[in-house]
């Protein structure tokens, strides 16, 4: 900021949606202005649009961990284990390549359930053992990544039919079929969390656990919720990932975490739980996305992105965090008055 | 003690935060081997007078003098340089480090010391353990301790450090008429031995026999000063609120009033034993005792927070599932918590949120939330109960301790409970709110409501309650109608 | 708390079982060379563990350090064949220390200079530090170490031939865990520096009352962990004889922090022992090895990793639970 900014733009930008929907516009613009040729043009817009969803589909599973005070570190490992499973189905049940839709849609539903049964695990650690979230998901994920390893031999899994190929290449009334999903999921937890019990609850509980407890607040339950609808999401991303792939590996996706992670904090969730709102997130996927495609353009490295990923992640905790602790102070204070 | 010269002064002190002041030219000043009460309400400004005392804060107008040398600045440092050592509410203390470290660490931090020197730390808190007159085991991890021990262990900490002025911020809230005595004797060694004490608090009544002198805070300013012994429990009320509050007891309780409640043989080892009473729709029950006598553990038992082993708890005739604080509150029976802050409240959160969070399942419509009735709900709860808050957007932390306290209790009222247990009612709450809390209960029982008190403050269950269980070690001991109870025969009976 | 519920009598329980299972299964188990192996192997992971240690005593969680070795090693191998390809070991070291205790210092600048959550901040750093060596230092493996480290790597501590006339080793390097470990003793236990860590992880907000630095004290505990991530770096090269930007020492990680909670170490802070991080250790590096000498498969680690993680942070919480539920 140079010039001093007038009281009412100073409001709009403590939102941290409103500063990341700045910060969007910029990145856009500079990308624009780096790679005109390249960046505006209808190919990158719809190769940008099929890239994004798989990670921005995780970013929702650490959104709704993180809106509880926790995280799910073993999402990546959720979704290629469900991945796998879907890819075994086709591939030593079905016929592989001449599997029909009922094969695929059964394979599907056998990788959500075991999404949910992943999430289940990591619920009842969580609540009901009372694990820390970290530890907890950081050791089943382990455990999940191993799953798939021993399930495969770690080798990629290929040989799927055609029909794979639609949820992560398809087009529907000329919009991608993973940007759709991401959408109707995006819209669905966006709905979930402003209009549903359950999502009171969840940034209820995330503000104050103890409170929530008090309040009669179904906690073991709610968490149970939490994280199943975490697992199921990373299930999807899987399936996308795997659509995409045109096969499936214990091992793909490997930074995915660490990109999740940031764009939940870029798009302003509160790590410390409840706050955070699902518009934020979908800026901040856009943001890394049009970052992600320029970087691509201006031939800048995997490694580099790496590094420039983890400089975002630190530098948006040090824009937020300001806020946060504002927001989160009283609640360590010592008990009394305040003045 | 031979040298009369205050230990601080304070002349004409004024501090304002952003346009608020908080303390308007206060004189205030304590010597040597001298305990002060400062009273007030919260908000009154003792809160901001400890932080200028502990070099936290500097005033905008005014001196402060340290054995008479007016200081030109102080920081936290200079102020434990001179021996001013605040002992906050929660102590403060290391909880996964032994007594003789938590008693010695502000003395070898200060001392700059280097090395981790076990003999001398133990030697410290020897030392120091048998200026106050207290043994202890001293390699205990101090959260292994009882709260009492705990406060021991902060008074001796701030002795290790040399301190000649303790302020004891709350010292009694936490602790047991007994304890209270003892925590008395100690002061008395203290102050034989030249160090001064503060006492600030809002419910000083146990205090004044050990103090010489009574500062009474009200708006920032100095309201009242005097002499102990000018002071009792009435007049501090009146000069911290500038009203008179008599209290009178509850309405008379309607004969033939149904039982609503029925508590049988409720027992959980190592906090309370067959525990029996009943509770009439309308009546409200006080239940009494001291720390570690199993009151807490009881009201939380019969909210489903503590899993009794044995015994049940009937409501209108049905069995409440014990042990789950979702049926019992399903059930009808509501619970507010003691600590407002900690379990009460969703502090970052709307207010009107924290009044609906209970009423999320009612308001369903299919996968849906009725939005826009469970606000109207809550709103309407919270004019109801006279909430007083310009915005029930803002977050709850907003509001003073009293309009939180009747936030937790809409909260659960708008639940429609046949009974609520209330766990110290009006903690934290200043005295003027306080007589409203009160006045909220009689209403509340007044509809039909049987409401359970859970209280050490004597004169609150003497205003409040039909009648006051004492539970001593556990057990129910005495069952006196609230008519015929006295302050004096209370804490005879507590105490036995 | 019983000696009994103690995490470390557990993993000692543990580890004992270990080996009487793999001793029935295999006569060859209990024997010096096997011993030597689990010794050697647990050098890095050992020096690592304890740094992690040191950050959950003091309320923080590092997963950073692994990433942090990688590029002190790397570094430190390029500067030493830049400049003075002679220099000898302890010089390298010394060098390798330093990259260490800066990169650490990046992270406390963010923790204590900042405030920013410990878990965020390290994974920022896990793939900042790792980005920025492939990308601006270079991605090529250095097989042919500088003079000095490799002169290192020969030097033994114990020698010896089995009876079927079979060699087995223990080098020097081990001597330096064993002095990680006795330095942070003392500096944990020994010294007011030690004693403000274990202040901070109880509370952090007393520490701040009564006068202790917070934020300097969480600042040069990032710098020590970072300083003992350059010693286990430039050991690992030296050991391996090779210098590899894209070691999978970065995999470790979950491994060590595995070690540090079944240990006992709780996030909580404030928490944790040295012997329990060694003994964690110990059954970290007995179960890796064990799986492929008793032929299970090597995919299966990652999975008695996990479970391992899950078993040491998840026996202490059920207990508090349990003890929680009983004194309410």
């Amino acid at each position: 900021m140079t010039a001093a900014p007038a009281p009412r733009w100073g409001r709009l930008l403590a939102q941290p949606e409103a500063r990341l929907a700045l910060i969007m516009v910029i990145v856009f613009a500079l990308m624009a202005a780096l790679a005109p040729d390249r960046f505006l043009t209808g190919q990158n817009a719809t190769s940008m649009a099929f890239q994004f969803p798989e990670f921005a589909i995780l970013a929702l599973a650490i959104t709704i961990t993180m809106l509880t005070g926790g995280i799910d570190l073993s999402i990546v490992g959720i979704a290629n284990c469900c991945a796998i499973i879907s890819s075994l189905i086709l591939t030593r049940l079905a016929p592989g390549v001449d599997a029909g839709i009922g094969w695929l849609l059964l394979s599907y539903l056998a990788a959500l359930a075991g999404g949910a049964a992943a999430g289940l695990f990591n619920g009842v650690l969580i609540a009901y053992l009372g694990l820390p979230p970290i530890l907890a998901t950081l050791g089943s994920g382990l455990i999940f990544t191993g799953l798939a390893v021993a399930f495969t031999g770690g080798t990629a899994v290929m040989g799927f039919p055609a029909s794979v190929a639609w949820l992560g290449n398809g087009s529907l009334m000329g919009l991608p079929v993973p940007l759709i999903v991401f959408g109707v999921l995006a819209a669905g937890l966006s709905f979930v969390l402003s209009r549903t019990g359950f999502g009171l609850k969840v940034q209820m509980f995330g503000a104050n656990p103890l409170a929530a407890r008090y309040a009669a607040v179904d906690i073991e339950r709610l968490l149970l919720k939490v994280y199943v609808a975490s697992g199921m999401l990373a299930a999807v991303a899987g399936l996308v990932i795997m659509s995409r792939a045109n096969s499936a590996k214990a091992d793909y996706g490997q930074s995915y975490t660490l990109l999740a992670v940031l764009i939940a904090v870029l798009g302003g969730v509160n790590p410390y739980g409840g706050y955070g709102r699902v518009i934020g997130v979908v800026l901040a996927v856009l943001t890394m996305q049009f970052l992600s495609s320029g970087l691509n353009m201006l031939q800048v490295s995997n490694f580099a992105r790496e590094f420039i990923w983890g400089a975002l992640l630190i530098l948006v905790m040090v824009i937020n965090t300001r806020n946060w602790r504002r927001r989160r102070a009283p609640a360590a204070a010592p008990k009394g008055e305040t003045r | 003690m031979a040298d009369d010269a205050p230990l601080v002064e304070m002349t004409g002190v004024t501090k304002t935060y952003a346009g608020i002041t908080a303390l308007d030219d206060v004189d205030f000043l304590i010597r040597p081997g001298e305990a002060v009460c400062l009273a007030g309400e919260n908000g009154s400004g003792k809160s901001t007078l400890i932080k200028l005392l502990a070099g936290v804060e500097w005033p905008d107008r005014g001196v402060i003098a340290l054995d008479g040398l007016a200081q030109a600045a102080m920081t936290p440092t200079t102020a434990a340089a001179a021996g001013i050592a605040v002992i906050f509410q929660d102590f403060s203390l290391f909880p996964n480090l032994s007594v003789a470290e938590n008693i010695a660490f502000g003395a070898e931090l200060a001392e700059g010391a280097r090395f981790y020197r076990g003999r001398r730390v133990r030697e410290i808190a020897k030392r120091t353990l048998e200026r106050v007159g207290v043994l202890m085991d001293l390699s205990a991890p101090v959260e292994t301790l009882p709260v009492a021990h705990k406060q021991l262990v902060a008074i001796g900490r701030a002795l290790a450090s040399n301190a000649r002025l303790i302020v004891m911020d709350e010292p009694t809230t936490a602790l047991t008429e007994r304890e209270v005595r003892a925590l008395l004797g100690i002061i008395r060694r203290l102050k034989a031995d030249g160090v001064a004490v503060i006492f600030v608090s809002h419910k000083l009544a146990e205090v004044l026999e050990v103090s010489e002198r009574v500062v009474v805070l009200r708006n920032g300013r100095v309201v009242a000063e005097g002499p102990a012994s000018g002071f009792d429990a009435r007049s501090l009320t009146r000069h911290m609120t500038g009203r008179d509050l008599a209290e009178t007891g509850p309405a008379p309780l309607l004969a033939g009033a149904p039982v609503l409640l029925k508590v049988e043989g409720l027992s959980k080892a190592g906090a309370f034993h067959g525990v029996d009473f009943t509770l009439r729709g309308g009546e409200v029950l006080g239940i009494s005792g001291l720390l570690g006598s199993g009151r807490t553990a009881l009201a939380k038992a019969l909210f489903g927070l503590v899993t009794p082993e044995a015994g049940r708890v009937v409501l209108d005739g049905r069995d409440v599932p014990l042990g789950d604080p979702l049926r019992a509150a399903e059930a009808g029976i509501g619970y507010v918590p003691e600590d407002r802050l900690t379990e009460g409240l969703f502090l970052t959160q709307s207010i009107l949120r924290n009044v609906a969070v209970g009423r999320v399942a009612s308001h369903a419509r299919g996968p849906f939330l009725d939005l826009g009735g469970l606000a109207a709900e809550a709103r309407d709860w919270l004019a109801r109960l006279r909430v007083k808050a310009p915005d029930a957007e803002a977050p709850v932390r907003s509001l003073s301790g009293g309009n939180q306290q009747r936030v937790v209790l809409a909260r659960w009222l708008a639940r429609a409970p046949r009974v609520l247990v209330l766990n110290g009612p009006s903690v934290g709450v200043d005295v003027g709110s306080k007589a409203e809390i009160h006045a909220i209960i009689a209403d509340l029982a007044a509809q039909g409501l049987g409401v359970i008190v859970i209280s050490d403050d004597l004169p609150e269950l003497l205003a409040t309650c039909h009648r006051i269980l004492v539970m001593v070690e556990g057990r129910i001991v005495e069952d006196i109608a609230g008519a015929e109870a006295t302050e004096e025969g209370l804490a005879r009976r507590l105490a036995s | 708390m019983s000696w009994l519920s103690r995490n470390e009598t557990l993993v000692a329980g543990v580890i004992l079982a270990f080996c009487v299972v793999g001793a029935a299964l295999d006569p060859n188990f209990l024997s010096i060379p096997t011993l030597m192996d689990l010794l050697r192997a647990g050098i890095v992971l050992g020096i690592l563990a304890v740094g992690v240690l040191v950050v959950l005593i003091s309320g923080g969680i590092d997963v950073s350090t692994t990433s942090l070795a990688i590029v002190a090693l790397y570094v430190t191998t390029l500067l030493v064949q830049g400049l003075a390809p002679e220099m000898g070991w302890p010089a390298a070291f010394l060098v390798a220390v330093a990259v260490g205790a800066a990169l650490g210092a990046v992270n406390g600048v963010f923790i204590a200079g900042l405030g920013l959550p410990t878990l965020i901040v390290t994974l920022g750093t896990l793939s900042l530090f790792r980005g920025f060596l492939l990308t601006f230092v270079g991605d090529d493996l250095i097989s042919n170490l500088p003079r000095g480290l490799r002169d290192f790597s020969r030097a033994m501590m114990i020698r010896g031939e089995n009876a079927d006339g079979s060699f087995y080793s223990l080098p020097w390097a081990f001597a330096f865990l064993v002095g990680v470990v006795a330095l942070t003793w003392a500096l944990l236990y020994r010294t007011m520096l030690g004693r403000q860590v274990f202040a901070i992880g109880g509370s952090m907000e007393s520490a701040r009352r009564i006068g202790i630095p917070v934020r300097r004290v969480q600042f040069l505990v990032f710098v020590y962990v970072g300083a003992l991530g350059g010693l286990a770096g430039i050991i690992h090269a030296a050991l391996a004889r090779v210098a590899n930007p894209q070691d999978l020492l970065l995999n470790q990680q979950l491994s060590v922090l595995a070690a540090v909670v079944l240990g006992g170490a709780r996030l909580e802070g404030g928490t944790g022992t040295l012997t329990g991080t060694l003994l964690g250790v110990a059954l970290i590096v007995l179960v890796s090895n064990s799986l492929i000498v008793l032929g299970i498969p090597n995919t299966f680690q990652s999975i008695a990793i996990g479970l391992l993680i899950l078993l040491g942070t998840g026996l202490p919480a059920w207990q508090a639970r349990r003890t929680q539920r009983r004194a309410a």
